[in-house]
């Protein structure tokens, strides 16, 4: 099976570790993960910021970058949903056949991180140790746009050592959005500060979740009020292993 | 290549809602109305206690029916059949409406809606008329229009009175008056109702049912009195002219049995085919809606019975930019929606931001998408970007509306208007091209996030960054960015030859 890291734009050019870790963990489960260097961006910024015409070359880019593998696997929620929702839907409002048909059977093989280790893989220890307190944010696409229901969570529950402690309202939005974070500031803002609550009135001491963006906004907001609560992505917890003896 | 998404409206193309009359638009783009609520510490403690509230219960009693997401595909099926056959469910309304006493009247927008039942408020001879609850007619200003010809419009439901009393705008389609809490609410009895009927007992607390009582014999008289009564309606039954209404409070029924003289108002996609559909969002409407399994009053009527019930009525057909809707393939299906007002009650940006941000009677996701079109979005230009597109309204949405979807569609179009109205690129038009001509070529993107890298030098003395120039300001205002790494992560993947240099060749 010939399996491609779809990296992604934000954790390419801000948060390399967790590219870096899901590398580390796809590598210890015996999965020899490839990096096609033509991949960039999946144009979802542009999509949801209303420029789908823009989006659509990169739609076309993205598909051919990942032409040829059997499986393709992202540490974002997001971004697999962009691909598996969004882009099917913008190529066949642009009447090209070819480019329809290409991008279906793409979105058929792309598989967010937790996805592709439950389903695909059939795993849910991945013989991480991690001991710490941890809570997890599920992210609204992860959740409402692929369904990944509790597959992160089952993947948690079997880290050695960890210790996993309920979010409450997790399913409620973090704010970000995308350029809503940047349009809509108050609002982002305020979705935010109730989100910070929740997140500290668990105690953890890491707040975790499956897409780099969200956690970025989490993260930031967490820093700024020095709350001393650190944002790791799922992968990153997945990829820990305990220091040899 | 960009030509084929959002076509600027072709001559000829149906009308939207004209500017001027009703309640459609703000006079503030949300993010700035946005601001006064989230200053407001009590607004924003009811709508957050509202809201949880009614999403419990709706939760609830959703869950208990094995067979929801088949009643609720069920209902979109019926309203998609409606919208590709409004004009034979129409006509034919029309007819069965007709032969049975009523008379039918059709509206191209708000204006003509207004003329018409002021015509016939005048022509009854009243001044005075009793409204049960109608977003239609908030939608087309009709108590203002009312008002401008002599005639005073009272609200009968208890929510709507509170907001006519208090000089208000009702802020939620279901619970207007979600933004005013009951010590709020006796002020408001106490101090209005006297001025426009029966006035409250001076010594009225706030507790719940003294509230009520007091509404209840202020609104008792006003039905008594009234010549007219005006409601709107919840769906129209084509094969036998019949009208409905959903309520909670029984003020409707009164409205449609006391008074001689009664005039409908209802939006043309209101319209099902027969008494079986009604099965269907009977039992979707009230679950959404209030939390109830049943709705405990639905009024029924078809047009006029001698000796029993209103001798005169009237049903007036809302166009009102409803038709240009119905012309977008890709937004008709809002023309779904049966304002149950759940996707309000699970959306994280109207609970915070409140109903009136919006600037219209239709607030929340559903407002989001229905102003712009109904108006067009050059005049609503900031509402489909009022969301931060989590999907929560599409997951309870009844009739299964793809809100987020929608929203992003109609950003296309706010995109496209706004380039089809200047020659001058906006600067976000400037950035998103530049994006996409970096994004197209690895190379150059490889650079660019080596470039970026500059960055660094602004966190310098610390891991994270507290504050950039705008339009970045806006994320920096309230969190902290992280310093750029050292290394992209395809730059190490290249130059660690996979990993594998580091990690010893595993
Ligand atoms: S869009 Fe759906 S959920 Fe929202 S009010 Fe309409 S029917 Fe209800």
């Amino acid at each position: 099976m010939r399996v491609a890291l779809f990296v992604t734009c934000l954790v390419d050019g801000v948060v390399p570790d967790v590219a870096k870790a899901t590398v580390r963990l796809l590598r210890r489960l015996g999965v020899d993960v490839e990096v096609p260097l033509a991949q960039t961006c999946c144009g979802q910024m542009h999509i949801n910021t209303g420029y789908a015409g823009q989006a659509l070359p990169l739609v076309q880019q993205h598909a051919d970058a990942f032409r040829g593998f059997d499986a393709v696997v992202t540490p974002s929620g997001s971004c697999a949903g962009s691909v598996r929702h969004q882009h099917p839907a913008l190529a066949a409002r642009s009447g090209q056949a070819g480019l329809q048909r290409q991008v279906e059977d793409l979105a058929s093989r792309t598989y967010e991180l937790s996805e592709f280790l439950v389903d695909v893989l059939g795993v849910t220890d991945v013989g991480a140790y991690y001991p710490h307190k941890v809570t997890f944010h599920p992210t609204c696409h992860s959740l409402r746009v692929l369904r990944v229901g509790d597959r992160p969570l089952r993947l948690l529950r079997a880290v050695q050592g960890l210790e996993l402690v309920e979010l409450p309202d997790a399913e409620v939005c973090c704010g970000f959005g995308g350029t809503f974070a940047v349009k809509n500031p108050d609002v982002s803002a305020a979705m935010l500060s109730d989100k910070l609550r929740h997140v500290l009135s668990t105690d953890a001491e890491i707040c975790s979740a499956g897409d780099s963006s969200c956690l970025l906004h989490i993260g930031g907001g967490l820093s700024r009020t020095r709350a001393g609560v650190r944002t790791v992505h799922l992968a990153e917890i997945l990829a820990s292993e305990p220091v040899p003896a | 290549m960009s030509t084929f998404l959002g076509l600027p409206a072709p001559p000829g193309a149906p009308p939207t809602a004209p500017p001027g009359v009703g309640h459609l638009r703000g006079d503030r783009p949300f993010p700035e109305a946005a601001a006064d609520a989230l200053a407001d510490p009590q607004l924003r403690h009811n709508l957050g206690r509202a809201t949880r509230t009614i999403r419990g219960k709706r939760n609830a009693v959703v869950a208990e029916l094995p067979d929801w997401a088949e009643l609720r595909a069920a209902g979109a099926a019926i309203k998609d059949d409606v919208l590709a056959h409004l004009d034979t469910y129409l006509l034919q309304l029309e007819e069965k409406v007709t032969s049975a006493g009523g008379v039918v009247h059709w509206a191209r927008d708000a204006a003509e809606a207004n003329a018409i039942v002021l015509e016939l408020v005048l022509a009854a001879g009243a001044t005075e008329v009793v409204k049960v609850k109608s977003m239609a007619t908030q939608e087309t200003g009709l108590n203002e229009a009312l008002a401008a010809g002599g005639v005073s419009a009272w609200e009968t439901d208890l929510a709507e009175l509170i907001v006519q009393l208090g000089d208000d705008a009702p802020s939620h389609i279901l619970v207007p008056a979600i933004h005013r809490n009951r010590a709020e609410i006796r002020e408001i009895f106490l101090r209005a109702m006297g001025g426009v009927g029966r006035a409250a007992d001076p010594g009225l607390t706030d507790d719940p049912a003294a509230l009520a009582e007091a509404a209840r014999l202020h609104l008792r008289q006003k039905f008594l009195d009234a010549e007219v009564a005006i409601s709107g309606a919840n769906f129209a039954i084509a094969e036998t002219g019949t009208l409905g209404v959903v309520e909670s409070e029984g003020n409707g029924r009164m409205c449609l049995t006391l008074p001689r003289v009664l005039i409908t108002v209802m939006g043309l996609e209101k319209v099902v085919p027969t008494w079986q559909d009604l099965e269907v969002f009977l039992q979707l409407l009230p679950r959404s809606s209030t939390g109830e399994r049943m709705n405990p009053y639905t009024s029924t009527w078809t047009g006029v019975h001698p000796g029993d019930g209103p001798q005169e009525f009237h049903l007036v057909l809302l166009d009102n930019g409803r038709t240009a809707v119905l012309a977008d393939p890709q937004g008709r299906s809002a023309l779904r929606c049966i304002r149950c007002s759940a996707c309000l009650n699970v959306c994280p940006v109207y609970e915070r931001a409140g109903g009136h941000a919006y600037g219209s009677v239709y607030p929340g996701p559903i407002g989001a998408v229905l102003s712009p079109q109904l108006t067009g979005v050059a005049e609503n230009p900031s509402l489909p970007f009022a969301s931060s597109l989590c999907g929560a309204c599409y997951d309870v949405c009844p009739v299964a509306i793809d809100i987020p979807s929608m929203l992003v569609h109609l950003r296309e179009r706010v995109v496209e208007d706004k380039r089809a109205h200047s020659r001058i690129p906006t600067s976000e038009q400037a950035l998103m091209s530049a994006a996409k001509w970096t994004m197209l070529r690895p190379g150059r993107w490889a650079a660019a996030l080596r470039a970026g890298r500059a960055g660094r030098v602004l966190g310098r003395r610390r891991d994270r960054i507290g504050a950039l120039p705008p339009p970045l300001s806006a994320w920096t205002s309230t969190r902290d960015l992280p310093r750029p790494p050292e290394q992209t992560f395809r730059d190490w993947w290249v130059s660690s030859n996979g990993g594998h240099a580091e990690d010893g060749g595993t």
